[in-house]
Parts: C-alpha cells; sequence; structure tokens
C-alpha cells in the first residue's frame, strides 16, 4: 500500500518518534539503552538523591512524591493481534499491513493466540489474577495513524489484575545496599498498537506507516507506589527482565517496545494526593527517572510559590532535560467507549474448569501454562547468591547486563579460578572495558573462553595479577591469539625457578646495604621497597609472597 | 421454458436444455429492459459472461461445482467484491474497489454462481425504502405489473401513473427488485433490522434473515455488527434454502460465527402439521397495520389451525420499548463503524488541505448524506461518558429483556411465531418521501428489528396480493439455529397459499418506449 500522505496542522504525540531519534540522538548504544549507570559508580542525575522531597530545610513542610505508570510492552509474536500480518521492526513502510490493518471495510478481527498466551503468562509472572473471562473494547479517537477510528483494548474487563512486581533498589554511597521494594500492578490488558505518523514540516505533510498498526500490545498499569525516578527506572528495568526471561516482549526500549508514560504528583504526607501529570515520551530509562525527578521538583516549586498543578499531559523534552505542557487534544477527549461486537468474550480455562473432550487448539489452560513459566530474574539472583556466594549487587548487576550473565556462566564453566574470582573479573575488568567503549557485551573481542583460559592461568599462579590484567588488555586488542600465547610472548610467566630468584634477592640486598640496615633496626616496612626492586628485576615475573618469603629467611639468618 | 426458480433451472442446464451462457444473456437482457428500475449500481456483464462461459466447460465435462453452477445471481452493494466497485450507495466510497471477496460472495463463486452486478441500496444500508442512496430510488417491479396496473385502471386517478411508482422497501431494495424482475434467481441483501426481509414483502419475494453466527459477515460492509447478517432473497422457500446451504458454516475471519459444522438445507416437504405449535404475539396487533395485513394474518394462523397445528396467542412484553432500543444501539455502533471513512486509506477524500482535522471534517460532510450523518451525530452522543449509562448501557439491558422474552416464548413450546413483516403493502414513492428517513424507518421495522436484537432466524413469506394488486408477506420467526425448521414451515405455508407470480408482460405493453419494442415474452417467465 502506497503511504497516505495528509498536510499537518500541529506536530508531536506520543510514541510517534520514540524510536526514531531517541538512541542515535542521545548516543545511546541500542543494546544497552536500559542501563542504569550508577550500579557501576558513574555519575548520573537520575541518580542523585531527590533531596528537596527527603531532606526539608527546618520550617517547611515535608513532600512526598506519587508515582505510577502505564506502560505499553510490544508483544514479541510473528503476527498481529488480530490479522494475519507479520510483525517486524524496521521492515519496508506500510509492507506488513493486511486488509484488517487498513481498516478495509467488512474486515472482522481474529484474536491471536500467542499473544493471549504471552498476556496469560506475563500475568501468571506479576502474581496477577488471570480473569477467566475478559472482554473488549473499542476506543475511538481521530488520529492519522489509527485507521479505523478507534483501538480495540480491554477497558472493562482486562485479562489479568492485582497483581505486584519486586525490585530491588541499590542504596549508600558505593550502592552496595540492596533494599526491596514493591509496586502493586493494577491491571494487564490486551490492544491494538496504532501505526506511525511521520510528520515532514518542510512541505507541511504527514507520511503514515501501518506497519505497526494492530501489533499486539500488553498494557500494564502499575499503582502509585513509587516515590521517585530511580524507583520508577529500576521498577520497569525489572519488567522487562522479566519479559525479555518470559520472552513475552523484546522490550526493546530505544525500538518502541517498552513505552512508558508516568503519572506524578507531590503532597505533604498524611494529606490526599496532589493533582497529577501525566508525563509521555519517555522513550530510554534514563529520561524516564530524570523526567519523573525534574516533574517531582517542578511541581513542589510551583506549590511553594504558590502555585498550582494542571491535571494535564507534559512531554519530557530530552535536550533541555525538562517537561513542558503538550498542545493537548487526548487529555481531554471523550473516547466514547463501547464493546467491540465483533469479537466474543475471551474465555480461558484452568485444569478444573477445562471442559472434557476439549481441543487444545481452541482452548488455553492457565494451569498448563503456569506450570511451564521460565525461570525470573529475581529466582535466577537468588540461585547466583546462593551457588556462587555472590553479593545481592552483584547479581542485580549481572542480570542488567544483557548477556552478561550468560557470559559469566559460559566462563565460570570452562575456568578452574574460584566463583569470586570470575565474578570480580566480570563485573570489573571485562565489563569496565565494555562500558568504556560503549559496547555490548555481545561486542566484546574477547570471548567467554578466553577469559576462562585467562583465569586458569591465574588461578595456577602462572602468572600473577597484574600480569593477567596485561594478558587481558592484549586480548582486547587481539582477537587471535590466545592468553597462553600472549603469555609466552611477553614472557609473562611467573619465575618458577626458586634457586634464580633466591639469587636475585641475595644480589638486589647485597646492592642496598642502607635498606637491609634499616629493616634490622625495625624499620619493617622497608622490606616493601625490596620486594618492589626484586620485582622490577624480575620484570614483574615473581609472585611477590614468595618473594617476601625468600627475603625475610635471608634477613633472619 | 426453463422456468423462474433454482431446482428446474439447474435441471435445464444438467440436461443441457439451456446452457449458461444463454442463461447469462438472458438475464443480461433482462437487466437492460428493466434499467429503469435502478435495481443495479453496477452490472458485471463480463465477469458473469466470463463465468458463464467457464461454468459451459464444467457442464460440458459433466462436472458442475453444485446446484449454484451457472445460475445468475446479483449481490447488494455494500458485500466486498474483490476487483468489482463497492459503493455501499454512497459518495464516500464512489470508486472503491475492494481487493477481496466477502466470505459469502466466495462461496457463491466457489458454486459457480455468476454475479451479475450490484444493487442499489440505501445509502450504507441505513432507510426502509432503498430511496435513499446516492444512485437514486429503486423502482418496485410490481409498479408495472399487470396485477396491479389493472387495478390502477379501475380507479379513477390513474393518469399520472410514470411519477406514481411504488418503493421497493429496504434497505435491499435493489436485490428485491433484481429478484422479482427475473434478472436473476437470488440475490443477496443484508438485514440489521429488517432490509432483507422488508423488501422480499413488498417485492413478493422470499426473503430469509439467517440465524446471527450462521453465516459470515467478514466482508458486509457493516451497519451494525451485533445485528448484521447476510440476508437472501428468492422467488420460493427451496432456492432459499439451496443458498442458504452454501453459505452457511463457520468462518475462521468472522469470530462470532458458530464453530458446529452446519448439515445442509434439505427441505422435508411436510405434509402433516398437527405437531407444531404456532405462536401469535399479542403485541404485533399494532393500531398502525393495515386492515388488509390484519386480515391475511388471521387468515394464515386459521390455515394453521384449520389443518390441526396448535395456534396460541403468546406475549412479548417487551416489544413497544424495541424500536428506541434498536435507535440507540444501532446509531451507536454506526458512530463507531463510520470512524473509519476518513479519506485517508480508501474512498472519498476532499480537497481541503489546511489540517488533519479540516481534512476529515470536509471529507465525510462530502461523502455521507445526511441520514448517516444524523445516526453518527445521535451514536455518538450516546456514548459519550456521561451518557453511556443513561442511553447504551440501558438499551443493552432492554435488548436482553428484549432477547429474553422470545426464549421464554420458544421454552414454552411455541416452534415458530407468526406475525405480518411490514404495516402495508407497498407504497408510492411520493407517498413515502413525505417522512423523514428516521420516522419511516422506525415505522417499517416495527415487526422486523426486535428478531436482530435476538439474533434469530426469520424469514418474510409472499401470502396474497392486496385489493390494488400488491404482494403482503408475512413472517416467520424460528428459534436461534433452528433455521431448517423454520424454512419447513415456510415451505409448507408457501404451498398453501399459491402466491401468484408477477406478470411483467403488462409492463411490456405499456411501456414499450421503456423496452424498445423488445418482446418480453421469449424470456420465459411462466412455471
Amino acid at each position: 500500500m502506497a503511504a497516505p500522505m495528509l498536510r499537518w496542522g500541529c506536530a508531536g504525540r506520543r510514541w510517534a518518534f520514540a524510536c526514531v531519534d531517541g538512541g542515535s540522538r542521545h548516543g545511546l548504544g541500542a543494546r544497552n539503552d536500559f542501563t542504569l549507570s550508577g550500579m557501576r559508580g558513574q555519575s548520573s542525575l537520575a541518580l542523585q538523591p531527590l533531596i528537596t522531597a527527603q531532606k526539608p530545610r527546618k520550617g517547611e513542610h515535608e513532600w512526598a512524591a506519587v508515582v505510577g505508570l502505564e506502560i505499553h510492552a510490544q508483544i514479541s509474536s510473528n503476527s498481529k493481534l488480530f490479522s494475519g500480518s507479520q510483525v517486524h521492526f524496521a521492515a519496508p513502510p506500510n509492507s506488513l499491513v493486511s486488509f484488517f490493518d487498513a481498516s478495509l471495510p467488512g474486515t472482522l478481527p481474529v484474536l491471536n493466540r500467542r499473544c493471549v498466551e504471552a498476556a496469560v503468562m506475563t500475568g501468571l509472572a506479576l502474581n496477577c489474577r488471570i480473569n477467566k473471562k475478559s472482554l473488549f473494547d473499542r476506543k475511538h479517537y481521530f488520529y492519522a495513524d489509527l485507521p479505523a477510528g478507534y483501538q480495540i483494548t480491554q477497558q472493562r474487563l482486562p485479562i489479568a489484575v492485582n497483581g505486584s512486581l519486586t525490585y530491588g533498589v541499590c542504596l549508600g554511597k558505593k550502592r552496595r545496599q540492596v533494599i526491596t521494594k514493591m509496586v502493586r500492578i493494577k491491571q494487564i490488558q490486551l490492544e491494538q498498537d496504532s501505526g506511525k505518523s511521520l510528520h515532514d514540516d518542510l512541505r507541511s505533510q504527514t507520511l503514515i506507516d501501518l506497519n505497526r498498526a494492530g501489533v499486539g500490545l500488553l498494557e500494564v498499569v502499575m499503582e502509585p507506589d513509587m516515590t521517585c525516578g530511580e524507583e520508577a527506572a529500576t521498577a520497569v528495568r525489572e519488567l522487562q527482565l522479566i519479559l525479555q526471561a518470559l520472552g513475552t516482549s523484546q522490550a526493546n526500549m530505544a525500538e518502541g517496545q517498552l513505552r512508558v508514560d508516568a503519572n506524578v504528583s507531590v503532597h505533604h504526607p498524611g494529606e490526599p494526593f496532589g493533582v497529577r501529570t501525566e508525563v509521555k515520551n519517555l522513550n530510554s530509562a534514563r529520561f524516564l527517572a530524570k523526567a519523573i525527578d525534574y516533574e517531582i521538583q517542578r511541581q513542589i516549586n510551583e506549590l511553594e510559590n504558590g502555585g498550582e498543578i494542571l491535571n494535564e499531559t507534559r512531554s519530557f523534552d530530552s535536550t533541555l532535560g525538562c517537561t513542558v505542557p503538550m498542545r493537548d487534544k487526548e487529555g481531554k477527549q471523550d473516547y466514547r467507549f463501547m464493546p467491540e461486537p465483533n469479537l466474543p468474550p475471551l474465555v480461558l480455562y484452568d485444569a478444573a474448569s477445562l471442559p472434557a473432550g476439549a481441543d487444545s487448539r481452541q482452548v488455553i489452560n492457565i494451569d498448563y501454562i503456569r506450570e511451564r513459566l521460565p525461570e525470573l530474574p529475581s529466582v535466577t539472583r537468588e540461585k547466583l547468591i546462593e551457588q556462587y556466594g555472590m553479593l545481592p549487587e552483584h547479581s542485580f548487576t549481572l542480570l542488567n547486563e544483557a548477556g552478561l550473565l550468560e557470559f559469566f556462566q559460559n566462563v565460570i564453566k570452562e575456568t578452574r579460578a574460584e566463583p569470586k574470582v570470575v565474578t570480580s573479573w566480570v563485573l570489573n575488568i571485562f565489563l569496565g572495558y565494555l562500558k568504556q567503549q560503549s559496547l555490548a557485551v555481545s561486542e566484546s573481542p574477547i570471548t567467554p573462553s578466553a577469559l576462562a583460559e585467562l583465569l586458569t592461568l591465574l588461578d595456577g599462579k602462572v602468572i600473577s595479577s597484574s600480569a593477567a590484567k596485561q594478558v587481558f588488555e592484549e586480548l582486547w586488542k587481539s582477537k587471535s591469539k590466545t592468553a597462553a600465547q600472549i603469555v609466552s610472548e611477553k614472557k609473562l610467566e611467573l619465575m618458577q625457578d626458586l634457586e634464580a630468584l633466591e639469587q636475585l634477592c641475595q644480589a638486589i640486598m647485597e646492592g642496598h646495604p642502607q635498606v637491609v640496615m634499616d629493616l634490622k633496626k625495625g624499620n619493617l616496612k622497608a622490606i616493601n621497597k625490596l620486594i618492589g626492586l626484586v620485582r622490577k628485576a624480575t620484570l614483574d615475573r615473581a609472585d611477590p609472597t614468595v618473594i617476601k618469603k625468600i627475603l625475610e629467611e635471608k634477613l633472619s639468618s | 421454458t426453463i422456468g423462474t426458480t433454482l431446482k428446474p433451472v439447474s435441471a435445464g442446464l444438467k440436461q443441457g436444455q439451456i446452457t449458461p451462457t444463454e442463461l447469462c444473456q438472458k438475464c443480461l437482457s433482462m437487466i437492460k429492459k428493466t434499467k429503469f428500475l435502478n435495481a443495479y449500481i453496477t452490472v458485471t456483464e463480463e465477469e458473469a459472461l466470463k463465468q458463464a462461459e467457464e461454468s459451459e466447460k464444467r457442464y460440458a465435462k459433466g462436472q458442475p461445482l453444485g446446484d449454484l453452477d451457472g445460475i445468475p445471481v446479483a449481490i447488494k452493494d455494500n458485500f466486498s467484491t474483490s476487483a468489482i466497485e463497492t459503493t455501499c450507495g454512497s459518495n464516500m466510497l464512489k470508486g472503491y474497489v475492494p481487493p477481496y471477496n466477502a466470505t459469502v460472495v466466495q462461496k457463491l463463486f466457489d458454486q459457480g454462481a455468476l454475479l451479475m452486478g450490484k444493487t442499489n441500496l440505501d445509502e450504507f444500508a441505513m432507510g426502509s425504502g432503498s430511496t435513499d442512496g446516492v444512485f437514486g430510488p429503486v423502482k418496485n417491479p410490481w409498479s408495472y405489473s399487470k396485477q396491479y396496473r389493472e387495478k390502477r385502471k379501475q380507479k379513477p386517478h390513474g393518469e399520472n401513473e410514470d411519477s406514481d411508482w411504488l418503493i421497493t422497501g429496504g434497505s435491499s431494495g435493489g436485490s428485491a427488485a433484481a429478484v422479482s424482475a427475473f434478472t436473476c434467481f437470488a440475490a443477496l441483501g443484508s438485514d440489521t433490522g429488517g432490509s432483507t426481509r422488508n423488501p422480499a414483502a413488498q417485492c413478493g419475494l422470499v426473503g430469509v434473515k439467517p440465524s446471527y453466527g450462521l453465516v459470515s459477515r467478514h466482508g458486509l460492509i457493516p451497519l451494525v455488527n451485533s445485528m448484521d447478517v447476510p440476508g437472501i432473497l428468492t422467488r420460493c422457500v427451496d432456492d432459499a434454502a439451496v443458498v442458504l446451504g452454501v453459505l452457511a458454516g463457520h468462518d475462521p475471519k468472522d469470530s462470532t460465527t458458530i464453530q458446529d459444522p452446519v448439515k445442509p438445507f434439505l427441505l422435508p416437504s411436510l405434509t402433516d402439521v398437527s405437531k407444531l405449535c404456532i405462536g401469535i404475539p399479542k403485541e404485533y396487533l399494532v393500531p398502525e397495520l393495515s386492515s388488509e395485513v390484519q386480515s391475511l394474518w388471521t387468515k394464515a394462523a386459521d390455515l394453521f389451525e384449520s389443518r390441526g397445528a396448535k395456534v396460541i396467542e403468546v406475549s412479548l412484553p417487551h416489544t413497544s420499548y424495541s424500536i428506541v432500543c434498536y435507535h440507540v444501539l444501532c446509531t451507536s455502533e454506526v458512530a463507531s463503524n463510520m470512524a473509519r471513512f476518513d479519506g485517508l486509506e480508501y474512498g472519498h477524500r476532499c480537497d481541503i488541505d489546511v489540517s488533519t482535522e479540516a481534512m476529515y471534517a470536509a471529507t465525510r460532510r462530502e461523502g455521507f448524506n445526511d441520514v448517516v450523518r444524523g445516526r453518527i451525530l445521535s451514536g455518538n452522543f450516546f456514548l459519550l461518558k456521561e451518557n453511556y449509562e443513561t442511553y447504551f448501557i440501558k438499551a443493552q439491558k432492554v435488548r436482553r429483556l428484549i432477547a429474553n422474552d422470545f426464549v421464554n416464548v420458544f421454552n414454552s413450546g411455541v416452534d415458530v411465531l407468526l406475525t405480518p413483516t411490514t404495516l402495508s403493502e407497498a407504497v408510492p414513492y411520493l407517498e413515502f418521501i413525505k417522512e423523514d428517513n428516521r420516522t419511516r424507518s422506525a415505522q417499517d421495522d416495527i415487526f422486523t428489528q426486535a428478531v436482530n436484537m435476538a439474533g434469530l432466524p426469520a424469514i418474510s413469506v409472499p401470502m396474497a396480493l392486496s385489493n390494488q394488486g400488491l404482494p403482503i408477506g408475512l413472517q416467520f420467526i424460528g428459534r436461534a439455529f433452528c433455521d431448517q425448521q423454520l424454512l419447513t414451515v415456510a415451505k409448507w405455508f408457501e404451498k398453501q397459499v399459491q402466491f401468484p407470480v408477477i406478470q411483467l408482460q403488462g409492463l411490456m405493453d405499456d411501456c414499450s418506449a421503456i423496452f424498445e419494442n423488445e418482446k418480453l415474452a421469449s424470456v420465459s417467465l411462466k412455471h
């Protein structure tokens, strides 16, 4: 279908460009869009403590902020929610459009089973009650990328309700303390995605791409149980991990598969909630946290200066770092909800209600899905802590970075080094290198096997720890060489010849009688100078503990 | 002679007495001769002849696809037909060529039926006269029948006959006129509140509204999704049963169709009606009912009773609320369904391009007539948040009560309900347009729309001619998904009443100019 064009009077709308400029303009890599950078100790606006909300100056009222989220996750499925069109990101415009997606008159929706199963899985993973019967509704508004003039959603009776999501927030100077928090899930509903409008301001035209029109979405509505940007961002990150573990959504924010709107208000503790604003256009975790914190601060300032908060929709301007009111036609709109007459109620079964002899292709059994749920991130983290004696914050970091856990597990499998050593190397050195060069785990020049070999050499005391770091740097630069090759080329093996080392120690002692004198006078720290000199002479290939031992023996004899 | 109903024609085709091409050409020539009826919006001559040729090859091999192979049919212009313009009688869809066939159209094609054309209707099927479409009103063939003309001559005010033509009823009036004027053997209509049964009654045809969910709506451009069903117009009940047998069954493209397999619709010839219980709903006896229709209704009830059937008066207590309730639900769904016509993807688009909103507004103002726009406005009003409970929810509750009325009656042992289809016979166009579309629809759908609200099967069967020589039909209503039983009763009734065949030879004599002196007699119109 040719892209329909029309002239356009105004610009800007939710999601329209969520995935067009979010990644590139702000230099966010495609795959590490959701890094909570603070966990690695880098500074970030989002993670600065929210001073005003928590530390009132004397004589001032205390403020509390309330944050709720509405999250749209694109369902990972082969075809759309109500049509047989394929679902692909970045396909040529209007190449994935069925007659139904283009709302040709006479076409009818046919519910995609896979999308229903994805909703049930997500509902179960978020501890929801799954409604055995749910309904579809039409939500009406005129918009160029909504061809039918309405969106099919689940307003009255959604597929899942009353759940919860547990997430961990890191606290403390070194972010070592993990506090567990919980946000209630109000509901999960199935609905259609809209198409995309591309506004050409130069020619004052709008181009419509319907590839996304009709893709299945899970709308997850979180209760206002959060208090700041970081909590919201962390909760969203946890949801993202859960969706990815389930395979129900790729949940990539940069590609628009996960879109977040935040409801924000402030009030004095003990008083009713304040008037809330809705913040849209949040296309990365960093912006989500930033936008919410900005909005909280803005509301407090407004109220403290005698102003009032309007119930409005605001958009986050990522370049200015602030929220601005949207020229809002949607906000006050009456959506004229109506039952979708072309879809019968969606009926789900459990083991108890499953009719005898039911065709398994025709029915969905909640218990069957429950039994087959994959491991959730919280369980994975518990296992890491238990199995490897890992610190909780390390388990979070391992999961938060896409592909890092798998990398870690592959290294563990192939090395003789202690898990603690592996954890430390993967989280400090390996991840540090990746971050420095803005690479994703999948783009790492070092394979898990290579790192495993290196750590085995370290564990067997074939090389020193500092030599190991040197080898790591070489491995990073030249993919073709193994750790052992680098060690032998650069002669980095620890000296195994004790006699030679003893002779060397003897020679150093003889060459520095003043230092030996000091030592004998009782300045025990002077031994470090001798150790340093020996290490230098060995080109750092001797184990300092061995050197120390030899020196001590010689001094006492 | 090959007759005017399916069975003898089908036999004639099988025996080679007539070829599909010959049959097709006869019908095409009838279409030309009756062009002034305005029954067709698009005549698909080329397509029909091509299909006839294919059919001929199959018959030559002795491998016809089924009973409909080589049979000319017409389809209301609100069913999507691939590569054939589908307008809904609206400026909005003028020039719109769907890329796919409605399921029912495809099923007819799969049986080898020949598509003669797309028939006229009220814009988007909103009306009860077939007078409110952008292609002009449809004329009732009975206006030109010998039966009607002779009665008119006896009256003094018969001088201005040409402007005194009658409406067909609607909204499937084009389909009714097409079948009635022998331009095809069966036609598809749609029935949302009576749009198939009403013109069937006024044009002396059998009109079937199947149970909701028995026949796929995929490709039918919707009026009210929760009430629409494809309807069938034929010259006898058996023909309707053949077509319904072809159309019925689950369609994966329409989630509201029944999952259970459907058996073929073979109608036994009833000889004994003594085990039948016929219900006569007392609420259908309204003051506006013409005395002639009322007396025929009574006569029909007596007929059943005299043959041993149990005929009882029953009550459908919520009947009087039905038409108002229908109005709320109908306009609400209309408002929603019409939202897609915004000039972007297909259909009419205005020249205004200052903003998207201005483009929407002008496109919809130019594309829809007053009736459609009026219903959209009403519907949006009912759906507003502040009105939703008061109107829409309440109407839904009343709809449930109306449906329950029928359930209760059928549970009490009634097999079939017998009612009038319309208040009176067809009225002249000039008379009809004295009232607006809304008033007319409310009057004309009075006996028919409750059936749509309840999703039940119903059929209008012509019973007799009025004193004016115009057809009067009666309606039978059956239990949900008991369509076959309903049609069996209707067939028995049809056999008893022997409704006369329309005599269009009269038309020939009086309107020779229109017919360019061609003799109509060459086409066999007799039994």
